[in-house]
């Protein structure tokens, strides 16, 4: 098989082939490492790539395949978002005050992964911290969309979103805190899975808001993401908040159909400021759903409009004490001119935090502090219990809710990067079903503009196996998108 | 200085810091106990602070907890919670703490406060749990210039606060309690509570008010003490110092201040500009606790009976009570003792043969109560054997010894021994070789010194190896020097 073909296949297709024999998981590792090599210098996608590691990691899966062994994802390359830790490989979340620190430990999701064949191809780049939705608040470089490089990939995954979708990796573990996954997912035309808040381990996670991050995946097509889940979900003894309920065989019953599923659509995400060909895509969707055996029904979430500033309360309240700790003592960016320990903390801060890290954290202390808690993180608490209070009254009248993923198609790099506000917007669609811990998911379908969009769906809590038996049949019903050609793949 | 000035009031209200005696640290797996460990050696990427990972609430320490709310009366309500403690010091790892901020594990408690024979009552406002901070050590480095070495050990090893409301009156009061709650503490043995090793560290707030003015909120901190002499005395000055301040018409400013044993006086450490804002929220990496009715019950009924109850039940079977005061002061000691009683010992000899010659041999063998390798019924044996006349005290005592060193029986090394000298020539010839020998205890003796008997029959009892009947030895030594006495 030719080397970029090995690159587009999927998860599954490309386990079919090691099993078959077609080819061996150092062919399927070198052909990546190879488009990656010849691309990423225009996308941006990586921050560290373990080439060495990952064919030993694949030659190592290759002499297990031999000797019979098989895993569910034994030898099957993959991406990691440089938010989560990795045993002995830089970690830096993109920020220059974790330059140079190497961890110790793997994340639980890492080790899974390791523990199930897979080969870590490097480490994909993000807004530092996690901190944006474009991805231009790297530190290192920004990500560029691999359909348009003048076009910014969606934040804070933006590096795994993009690998994925430039066929730098097959798939990729990101991060969503506030559509951190589904955001990118929907912008470079991905799947874009978070699962419910609990689901998977956050123990090795880089923590930016811990009440919200929770570890997703990004992949080429619903099956996919499902395999991944899969491997990923469960309880972890290192993580109090993972959620001891069984995990069902997600993979299994995949393409059961959405016959009589009731799809909620609420008015509350087809308001002001969404794009008219994106909701004519994102409604066409839903259509194609009805068309499968689904039943639409309106619901309302009238508190929806609540999210975004619940959201900037809640969010960098918990990162300001998160990130309190990196302060040049113990490991990452350090100042060894500094004369005392006050003047070196303050300048490891001043130099080692972006700009869009900063204005949080600056945000977040003030909303904690004496005399203000009660008017902005307890009242953003309470408005967050009646976010979620929606979703619970509409899911007893509906299965599934279905959305748009972003209000937009990928916007031009540094359009948004002096306007904060606006930046923020652009996960509106995406805010309230991570403050209400849901599991939900990006699925492409449609362009506009020659960029991709995304269709949001949004599950009760735990419902991940219904939320990827309704985007398997909505895949299914649109079949291969009309794509236009990626800029990437143009020299 | 025991109590205010006349004219003035006097709150004082402590914190207790105190260490828990749990295997693990209180967020992760490394051992808690760092007492003898190299520094840096008792840490994990957890305690340490590092990006990524994530606290486990560890259960003994939380049960630990509750245990000290129930013996202080308090209410243990059914949600409690924990809260990240905002503030920025090398010490702390996380720079946040994870402590209870308004759920804590206990609340509203009491212990009455002796002294003197009378007791007053200091309500508890809350224990709490949380974890330690690193230590900080402050060096002069090679090249002259000022350092400081953190060791991390110490960082997240289980630490509970106890609150008291200010209803401390005096210096001595303050001592009282803190002697008070450290007996109770280790009475129920969930902490050394040694403040030499930090494992009990007392802070006091402490404001003077005239006594026709109500009592305002201000109030300073006093910390660095580092025994309850330090505490009273910190107290003291702190309250001359304030009350010299009211005399002078000064208002009190709100501040923290260091106790500093060389100078004996308080510095100013912190004061009110230079408070923390902590910004406590609900610690997110970790679920709410629910203390089901069941596990409170369950801890309760774990408690041992308490140290007055106890001391009750030993004085009225005839046990001096200042036998009994010592013996409680090891409640392992006073188990064994229990035990021993159990055993069918005499109550009076088993307590004071306990708290004087058993206590002795440990000493002398740097044993601990909880480490005594001879089974309470054997101790039993020897102290029936001795109340029977079988063997002599002096002769118990070697007996033990020997019981210590070999973990024979006390009646096969009696019996090893041969048998008690009562003979009156075989004892009479000894104690006239012990009269010869000692003219200054007969002297004594003749000028009616009773310890010159005691002395001279020790003699005889060391030349018989404990052996000979003391009743006979006795009238045999006062026969022979003449009966006066």
């Amino acid at each position: 098989m030719a080397a970029d073909a090995l690159c587009r296949l999927t998860l599954r297709a490309a386990a079919d082939g090691l099993r078959a024999g077609q080819f061996t998981s150092v062919d399927l590792t070198q052909a990546l490492l190879d488009r990656i090599q010849a691309l990423d210098a225009r996308v941006g996608a990586y921050l560290t790539v373990t080439a060495d590691r990952a064919l030993a990691q694949a030659q190592a899966a290759d002499q297990r395949r031999a000797a019979g062994q098989d895993g569910p994802l034994l030898g099957l390359p993959l991406a990691i978002k440089d938010v989560l830790t990795t045993q002995g490989v830089p970690t830096t979340c993109a920020s220059r005050m974790l330059e140079g620190f190497v961890p110790p430990y793997d994340a639980t999701a890492v080790a899974r992964l390791n523990a199930a064949g897979a080969v870590m191809l490097g480490k994909t780049n993000m807004d530092e911290f996690a901190m944006g939705s474009s991805n231009e608040h790297s530190a290192v470089k920004p990500v560029r969309n691999p359909w348009n490089l003048a076009k910014a990939p969606g934040g804070s995954s933006g590096g795994s979103a993009a690998a994925v979708a430039a066929d730098e990796c097959l798939a990729a573990l990101g991060s969503d805190t506030g559509g951190s996954v589904r955001q990118p997912a929907a912008l470079c035309g991905c799947v874009g899975l978070k699962p419910t808040y609990g689901r998977i381990s956050r123990y090795g996670l880089i923590a930016f808001a811990s009440s919200l991050d929770q570890i997703g995946v990004l992949t080429k097509d619903v099956p996919d993401a499902a395999l991944l889940l899969h491997v990923l979900a469960g309880r972890d003894p290192r993580d109090s908040t993972s959620a001891n309920v069984p995990v069902p065989d997600y993979p299994a019953g995949l393409d059961r159909g959405v016959d009589g599923l009731r799809v909620g659509v609420a008015p509350q995400y087809f308001g002001a400021g969404l794009h008219p060909d994106v909701e004519r895509c994102v409604r066409q969707a839903i259509d194609a759903l009805q068309t499968a055996g689904a039943v639409q029904r309106p619901v309302s979430l009238p508190h929806t409009k609540y999210a975004l500033p619940v959201y900037y309360v809640i969010a960098p309240s918990e990162a300001s004490a998160n990130l309190a700790r990196y302060n040049g003592v113990k490991y990452g960016r350090s100042d060894p001119q500094a004369t005392d320990v006050d003047e070196m903390m303050s300048r490891v801060r001043a130099q080692g935090f972006g700009s869009e890290v900063k204005r949080r954290i600056m945000l977040g202390t003030y909303a904690l502090s004496s005399g203000y808690y009660d008017a902005y993180y307890l009242k953003a608490q309470q408005v967050r219990t009646l976010i979620k209070n929606d979703f619970e009254t509409a899911f007893q009248d509906v299965d599934i809710i279905a959305a748009p993923t972003a209000p937009a198609p990928a916007f031009d790099l540094g359009a948004k990067l002096d306007d904060p506000v606006a930046m923020y917007r652009s996960d509106v669609m995406t805010l309230p079903a991570s403050l209400a811990g849901l599991p939900c998911l990006s699925i492409p379908c449609g362009f506009v503009d020659d960029l991709p969009v995304g269709l949001q769906l949004i599950a009760p809590p735990f419902a991940e196996r219904r939320l990827l038996q309704a985007a398997r049949a909505y895949e299914r019903a649109r079949g291969t998108l009309a794509a236009p050609v990626r800029q990437v793949d143009v020299p | 200085m025991t109590s205010a000035a006349p004219g003035f009031r006097v709150v004082i209200g402590l914190e207790a810091h105190v260490q828990l005696k749990t295997r693990s640290k209180m967020f992760c797996a490394c051992p808690a106990d760092y007492a003898n460990a190299e520094p840096n050696t008792r840490v994990c990427p957890v305690c340490l602070g590092m990006p990524g990972v994530l606290p486990v609430i560890n259960r003994r320490a939380v049960d630990l907890t509750i245990l000290t709310g129930l013996v202080l009366d308090c209410r243990i309500p059914e949600h409690a919670k924990f809260d990240r403690k905002n503030y920025a010091y090398p010490d702390l790892m996380k720079w946040y703490q994870i402590s209870q901020y308004d759920l804590p594990l206990c609340v509203n408690g009491h212990l009455d406060v002796t002294i003197d024979g009378s007791a007053d009552r200091v309500r508890i406002r809350r224990v709490h749990l949380e974890e330690d901070t690193a230590k900080l050590t402050h060096v002069t480095a090679s090249d002259g210039a000022p350092a400081s070495l953190i060791d991390v050990n110490r960082s997240g090893a289980p630490l509970m606060e106890v609150v008291t409301e200010p209803d401390i009156k005096t210096p001595a009061q303050a001592a009282a309690f803190g002697e008070q709650l450290r007996g109770l503490l280790r009475w129920i043995g969930v902490s050394t509570a040694n403040m030499d090793e930090g494992a009990l560290r007392i802070d006091a707030n402490v404001s003077v008010w005239p006594a026709d003015h109500p009592v305002g909120a201000a109030k300073v901190e006093i910390k660095n003490m580092n025994s309850f002499r330090a505490l009273s005395r910190a107290l003291a000055y702190e309250i001359e110092r304030q009350t010299e301040l009211r005399r002078r018409g000064g208002a009190l400013v709100q501040e923290t201040r260091g106790w500093d044993e060389a100078s004996g006086t308080t510095l100013v450490q912190r004061t009110k500009e230079e408070a923390h804002d902590y910004r406590y929220f609900p610690e997110p990496d970790l679920p709410p606790l629910h203390v089901t009715r069941a596990r409170v019950d369950q801890l309760r009924a774990q408690l041992p009976r308490m140290p007055d109850d106890v001391a009750a039940d030993l004085t009225s079977q005839g046990a001096p009570s200042a036998d009994v005061a010592e013996l409680l002061h090891d409640r392992a000691l006073t188990d064994y003792a229990q035990a021993v009683i159990q055993a069918g010992a005499d109550v009076p000899a088993a307590v004071t043969w306990i708290v004087h010659d058993l206590r002795r041999v440990l000493n002398a063998r740097g044993l601990a109560a909880d480490a005594i390798p001879i089974p309470p019924p054997e101790l039993a044996a020897l102290l029936q054997l001795r109340a029977n006349g079988s063997v002599s005290s002096t002769m118990a005592a070697d007996v033990l010894d020997e019981m210590f060193a070999t973990g024979k029986p006390a009646a096969a090394i009696v019996h090893a021994r041969g048998p008690q000298i009562s003979a009156a020539d075989q004892l009479l010839a000894i104690a006239r070789q012990v009269i010869q020998e000692n003219p200054q205890a007969v002297s004594d003796y003749h000028a009616g010194k009773q310890r010159a008997l005691q002395y001279l029959m020790g003699q005889v009892m060391r030349l018989t190896r404990g052996k000979a009947n003391p009743g006979a030895v006795s009238a045999l030594i006062e026969q022979e020097l003449g009966g006066t006495g």
